[in-house]
């Protein structure tokens, strides 16, 4: 396939779903109007999702991957000459696992939601949100001008708060508020530092940025910007102690938001660290290095303790809490591999962005389905004294679960386990000039991080699908067949990212050295 | 005549001029027209007005080169009271336009008003905004921001029977006089100490004066510059802004907010940039920390409004405006520090084009709300999807831009291109100030975008169907597509911040 394909297809994916989203709104036209108009705009939904999927196996599947550093399917057009802004979009190896992971996870919501559509007000608009943010989503991994990320990064906060505070559970409002206006200092400060870069380097492109690799900008600008876009993609990814957003914004999230905030709004942060703060301003960025690999360590710590102490008894724990948390702390080990500055490093940063995509997206449908079935995420309320006992009432949905906690904790031949080791032995061998003692303690500390995190996973699971209330009470619905549409395939790809994880990482690979200046 | 005479008197392109005059033409047919037309035939008035100002928008168009002057000195150096160039234009386009969407707004309600009055002062007032941006020489700089002014405490105080309307009107008044004056006696000295009113000469004068002269000069540019600060609402003479917005008229806020500030902002433009040109060093940091207070002061105000009180509607867009006005004096604070300041003039100009589209655009979807509740609360909102959506996507769509995220993809640009010049000023700390009002404004203008979508509770009782007037669904409709159409293609308005304007 050429390339006219792939740039074809690349701002199809873009376009697509925003076109979507104004379809959605329009009535219905004759002939798809359905059993009712609630049915025909989320089949609307179902299906412009499912031909951004198609587009994005496409450009997959037309992917030069010999060349999977080299930007293909780009277009490059004028748009807003006054402020040299390019619409100029393109797709390596960094980007396109990630743009396959949204239109996936898109789709799976979508499909989800058409057969189990959150209590809240009219379809319609839920799904032209799915599309808008769909299109942000898709728009921020595709776009290789710094503005135009900018523009691709804002475009996902209204869509999201809508939402949070409109299909949402208890404290919607406030969660939903804070979602926002933290995410939007974030990348308001971070709009600075993209100001500073392009004023100083003199373009915002980002694939000219990255081939100086940071040779037009002194160090000071350097670390300026660094310290301003930083903290822009730090509240996004959410590095701690910018985190406090997330838990709340979980907790109250529907199903298909929660899926998609941690599926793919959390990855725009690490891609943003790794597409323009590692080639652009290597100066800046190995200035902060020690720092964000620092931070990233408290998360991952402060992210297990956390978890520890919601699957405590008696704590009145959220199920959905607990997992956001444990966003948190798998979030840590991403930034760990960024901060690492190397080439294992990173590319263990990578692959833990798409398995955190996966197992967390997974996880976030299955307590989902938890609480439509008892009404609560309560784990108190869920657990009892003795245990949900899940395997007895919900074989399925139990084994599920246990196969989700499992995948999340890391074990080997699942797709969490890749990245977190690469992430850790990144810091084993932090790069040049890195205080390798100060990185070893951090691989350390990580490492304990690990075991935390297999405690309370496993905590989870004797809590939730072990117990011994089977027996009298009611049997429950177990897993339907939407619900083993939506997850089986991320179930799939969990497993076929553990066992054959150099897919991914050949992919990644060469473009991670080209990002990094080794070229 | 004598050739001594033919050799002073000075030359008038009639073209060049024809927008202000238009205007001014208009006004005064339209007061006369008054008298003769019998009540019945009066909403011919309106469209009359309407008529003159749509003719004032196309006598814009043969001077689209940009290149004229008229009442140029015949001795000396070439300085001309009168410039048409691109920022003429562009800030006369700003007028006529946004004048235009006000007159759409009024046509409806004008039994309420008095009818040959209201149009005469509006397009007065209009006339002034349109001359304003094409003087340079100072006295022709204050004349027309008087005639800006005048009629504007007159559409204030309308309502007679209204006492907040008239009490409106005396806060203005006063606040606006007392600007005149301290301006009269700045300009004055500035003139003492140069001795030419002329805004290129100024700038010549200013640097050449006499040593003795030079703290004369400067009060005088200080005290020309407060009084400037009084006529925009720049904090901390901002307090007569909100309390005149919720007295007034609602058509009159809303032109007050756009075209009176948006004139006033090219007065301040021409005073700084070119006459006090040398001065660039005490006026940029100065206008700096106005600029961070001003946009403090009204985002902070705006915060606190209580969506349940009466006219709280009004009084939010009222402070936002002031911590609008902050944001265009962004640029212009920046333009103090640089050599070449046409980009920062440029995006001060690109944002006032963008806030005037969105801002008469929420103040047009608040005249609609006002038919059906009258105490035009922002409670009022809730649930205006339900009823009608079309107006709450409209009013959605110009907060989130005057919010400055997308779809308001013209307000985000705006917002860039301001954050832009001041970076490149370097004038680090105003950005972030400006990026920690963003964030302010947004929760306020988000919670009042989040209320339209509000399932509203069933009442019981059909309420009466209020039927929209086709001028004001037009005013709406206008505003809404030249919203999208910048936010498709912003390369429309954000052309002028690449410097192409001098």
């Amino acid at each position: 396939m050429n390339d006219t394909v792939l740039q074809y297809a690349l701002a199809a994916l873009v376009v697509l779903p925003l076109l979507g989203a104004i379809g959605a709104l329009l009535p219905a036209p004759p002939g798809l109007k359905g059993r009712d108009p609630d049915q025909a705009v989320l089949r609307h939904g179902v299906t412009v999702t499912g031909a951004v999927l198609l587009l994005s196996i496409v450009l997959a599947a037309g992917f030069d991957y010999r060349h999977s550093a080299r930007m293909q399917g780009t277009t490059d057009l004028s748009w807003i000459p006054a402020l040299h802004i390019r619409i100029h979009l393109g797709v390596d190896g960094v980007s396109l696992p990630l743009i396959v992971l949204t239109a996936l996870l898109t789709f799976l919501c979508a499909l989800h939601a058409y057969f189990k559509m959150p209590e809240g007000p009219s379809p319609k608009a839920f799904v032209a949100l799915l599309l808008v943010l769909e299109a942000g989503t898709i728009g921020t991994f595709a776009v290789l001008d710094l503005m135009l990320f900018f523009l691709a990064f804002e475009m996902v906060l209204i869509p999201m708060y809508f939402l949070i505070a409109r299909w949402g559970g208890e404290g919607r409002d406030r969660a939903a508020f804070r979602f926002i206006l933290y995410t939007l200092l974030g990348s308001v400060v971070m709009l600075l530092g993209l100001l500073l870069i392009g004023l100083k380097a003199g373009t915002f492109d980002m694939v000219a940025l990255a081939t100086d690799n940071g040779s037009k900008l002194s160090h000071s600008t350097q670390i300026i910007a660094v310290l301003a876009i930083g903290i822009g993609l730090a509240v996004k990814a959410p590095m701690w102690p910018l985190h406090t957003w997330l838990p709340d914004a979980h907790t109250a999230a529907p199903t298909t938001g929660s899926v998609l905030l941690a599926g793919v709004l959390l990855k725009m942060g690490t891609y943003g660290l790794v597409r323009i703060v590692l080639p652009i301003a290597p100066q800046g960025a190995h200035f902060f290095a020690p720092y964000l690999a620092a931070f990233a360590v408290v998360g991952i710590l402060y992210g297990s303790l956390a978890c520890l102490a919601l699957g405590r008894q008696g704590n009145k724990g959220d199920l959905k809490r607990l997992i956001a948390y444990s966003s948190v702390g798998h979030m840590g080990f991403v930034l760990l591999g960024i901060a690492t500055l190397t080439p294992t490093g990173v590319n263990g940063a990578l692959f833990a962005n798409i398995a955190h995509g996966l197992i967390t997206g997974l996880l976030f449908f299955l307590v989902g389905a938890v609480k439509d079935r008892y009404g609560s995420t309560d784990l108190d309320r869920l657990a009892g004294t003795s245990g949900a006992a899940l395997y007895g009432t919900a074989p399925r949905l139990g084994g599920l679960l246990a196969f989700g906690a499992v995948a999340s904790l890391g074990l080997p031949g699942l797709a969490g386990f890749w990245g977190e080791m690469l992430a850790m032995f990144g810091a084993f061998h932090p790069a040049a000039g890195l205080s390798r003692p100060a990185y070893l303690t951090f691989m350390g500390l990580a490492a304990f991080g690990t075991l935390l995190t297999a405690a309370y996973l496993l905590v989870v699971v004797r809590r939730v699908c072990m117990g011994d209330r089977s027996a009298e009470e009611v049997r429950l619905v177990d897993v339907q067949g939407f619900e083993f549409a939506a997850w089986s395939p991320l179930v799939v790809l969990t497993v076929l990212a553990g066992l054959w994880p150099a897919a991914l990482l050949g992919l990644t690979d060469p473009a991670v050295h080209t990002l990094l200046g080794g070229h | 005549m004598t050739d001594l005479a033919g050799g002073l008197v000075q030359s008038i392109d009639w073209l060049a001029v024809a927008p202000p005059t238009i205007l001014a033409v208009v006004a005064l047919a339209v007061l006369v027209a008054d008298l003769f037309v019998d009540e019945a035939r009066r909403p011919l008035l309106g469209w009359a007005a309407v008529g003159g100002l749509v003719l004032a928008g196309l006598s814009l168009l043969p001077l689209l080169n940009g290149a004229r002057t008229t009442f140029c000195l015949t001795t000396g150096a070439h300085n001309c009271s009168y410039v048409a160039d691109h920022f003429t234009l562009a800030i006369q386009l700003l007028v006529i336009g946004g004048a235009l969407l006000t007159a759409l707004l009024s046509l409806h309600n004008q039994d309420r008003l008095p009818t040959g009055e209201f149009w005469f002062l509006l397009l007065s007032s209009a006339a002034g905004a349109a001359l304003l941006p094409a003087s340079r020489d100072l006295a022709t700089l204050v004349v027309a921001l008087e005639v800006v002014s005048l009629p504007s405490f007159a559409l204030v105080g309308l309502r007679r029977s209204d006492r907040l309307s008239s009490e409106a009107a005396l806060k203005f008044f006063l606040s606006s006089v007392t600007a005149t004056a301290v301006m009269l006696l700045g300009v004055s000295f500035v003139y003492a100490a140069t001795g030419t009113l002329h805004l290129g000469a100024l700038s010549d004068g200013l640097t050449h004066a006499p040593a003795q002269l030079v703290t004369l000069a400067k009060t005088g540019a200080v005290l020309t510059l407060v009084g400037f600060a009084f006529k925009l609402g720049v904090a901390p003479f901002h307090f007569w802004v909100p309390d005149t917005y919720a007295g007034a008229p609602l058509p009159v806020a809303a032109y007050l907010s756009v075209v009176g500030k948006a004139a006033g902002f090219s007065g301040l433009i021409l005073v700084t940039v070119i006459a006090f040109k040398p001065y660039g060093d005490v006026w940029g940091p100065a206008l700096a920390v106005l600029a961070a207070l001003t946009m403090t002061v009204g985002n902070v105000a705006a915060l606190r409004q209580r969506p349940e009180h009466p006219r709280s509607a009004v009084r939010l867009l009222a402070w936002s405006s002031i911590g609008q006005a902050g944001y265009l004096l962004v640029p212009l604070a920046a333009a103090g520090y640089v050599a070449d300041p046409r980009h920062q003039i440029g995006a001060t100009v690109s944002y006032a084009l963008m806030y005037t589209v969105v801002n008469l655009g929420a103040f047009g979807v608040a005249a609609l709300v006002l038919r059906s509740d009258a105490l035009n609360r922002i409670t009022d909102y809730r649930g205006l999807y339900a009823r009608r959506p079309l107006a709450a996507l409209a009013l959605a769509f110009f907060l989130l831009c005057l919010a400055g995220l997308p779809p308001g993809i013209i307000g985000l640009f705006a917002k860039v291109v301001v954050f832009s010049s001041a970076v490149d000023a370097g004038l680090g700390w105003l950005a972030v100030i400006m990026a920690v009002n963003v964030v302010i404004a947004l929760y306020y203008y988000l919670r009042w975008t989040a209320l339209l979508f509000v399932r509203p509770e069933p009442v019981p009782g059909e309420a009466a169907a209020v039927r929209t007037p086709a001028s004001l669904t037009a005013a709406i409709a206008a505003a809404a597509v030249v919203g999208i159409a910048l936010s498709g293609a912003p390369q429309l308005v954000l052309r002028f911040a690449s410097g192409s304007l001098f």
